[in-house]
């Protein structure tokens, strides 16, 4: 634990619930190498039958928006209200929708 | 004892004991990730125990359940093999241990499927999903202990030396055995050898470590002759029961 340089580098696990949904993001594993990462992933977050398919990436590879940019980039979505399509009458019979 | 209770009873106290000596990591291992897939197996290998010794149980047809089998008996009463009780030592030792004993019970387990007793047959059914996890975890683990740094290497050549002797014992055939086939409920250890070598063999070379030279194989679990390491670690894995027998929760 002293030495970073040492540590295993992170990995962050996503898994496929069941087959037609698509891989959710679940949290992250250290490892050495990406084979290890799946054994560990598999073992930290498959074991009450969470899943059918895991996906390990390497946490360095994921750009991520800079929370002191949150403003710019998310407050302009809240007046737009007519981006949702919730204008629509939904006849009463229609169930699968 | 009926030939067939013993043979379930081997099988059981093999994986009883594996799963005891890996649980002893829990809260001990070098990364979280590892405490997690230690504690994993030996999960695992205790659900084998667990239906072993109730069939043991069952084909001797005294009362006693895979409770009582684990729980009150003593050392001597103990079948499993020798390299099973062996002490975890460092993790390396411990995947050394895990490494020659899962591709064994994958062995045994895949042919164990197919025989003709049901009940046998149904456990091994599903232990072989198990263990070929666990074989597959412990070969990439040799690999990457051997194949990394001096250190890493060292250790796991220790380990490996420090089991080696145990492994001839795991394919040793004896009238209990010979009955089983017989029954239809057992497997041609012997035969498993070669293909246990091969394993072993791809998954040292690829760890570029060298194979252990021969060994004159230690022997005596099966017939109750263990080692003094199995007597400590019945005494942590019964206490409850001996303090309080009979406690349920």
């Amino acid at each position: 634990m002293s030495d970073a340089s040492k540590e295993w580098p992170l990995w962050e696990v996503f898994v496929r619930g069941k087959g037609g949904l698509s891989h959710r993001h679940v949290g992250s594993v250290h490892a050495a190498d990406a084979q290890m990462a799946l054994a560990h992933a598999r073992d930290t977050y498959t074991r009450r039958m969470e899943g059918v398919s895991l996906w390990v990436l390497p946490s360095a590879q994921i750009t991520a928006s800079d929370p002191g940019e949150a403003d710019a980039l998310f407050a302009p979505a809240e007046d737009k209200v007519y981006r949702h399509p919730t204008f629509y009458t939904i006849p009463d019979n229609i169930k699968h929708i | 004892m009926h030939a067939l209770a013993i043979h379930a009873l081997r099988l059981g106290d093999d994986a009883l004991i594996l799963g005891q000596r890996l649980g002893e990591w829990c809260g001990h291992a070098p990364a979280l990730e590892i405490d997690l897939s230690l504690a994993n197996i030996a999960l695992d290998c205790v659900g084998q125990a667990t239906h072993f010794l109730a069939l043991a149980g069952e084909i001797e047809g005294q009362g006693r359940d895979a409770d009582r089998l684990a729980f009150h008996r003593d050392v001597m009463d103990f079948t499993n093999c020798l390299l099973v009780e062996q002490p975890n030592g460092d993790f390396a030792q411990t995947i050394a241990r895990q490494f020659f004993f899962a591709h064994y019970q994958h062995l045994l387990f895949e042919r164990m499927a197919s025989v003709t007793d049901a009940r046998f047959a149904a456990i091994a059914a599903k232990a072989v999903k198990e263990t070929a996890y666990h074989a597959k975890l412990a070969s990439e683990w040799v690999i990457r202990l051997g194949d990394g740094t001096d250190e890493s290497r060292a250790r796991m050549e220790r380990g490996l030396d420090w089991m080696w002797r145990f492994t001839g014992e795991i394919f040793v055939m004896d009238e209990i055995d010979s009955a089983a086939i017989e029954a239809g409920a057992g497997v041609d250890k012997a035969a498993l050898r070669p293909l246990w070598d091969a394993r072993i063999g791809a998954a040292l070379a690829e760890a570029a470590l060298a194979p252990p030279a021969p060994h004159r194989p230690v022997l005596g679990g099966r017939t109750g002759r263990h080692s003094e390491h199995l007597g400590h670690l019945l005494s942590d894995m019964q206490f409850l029961q001996r303090a309080y027998p009979g406690a349920t929760w």
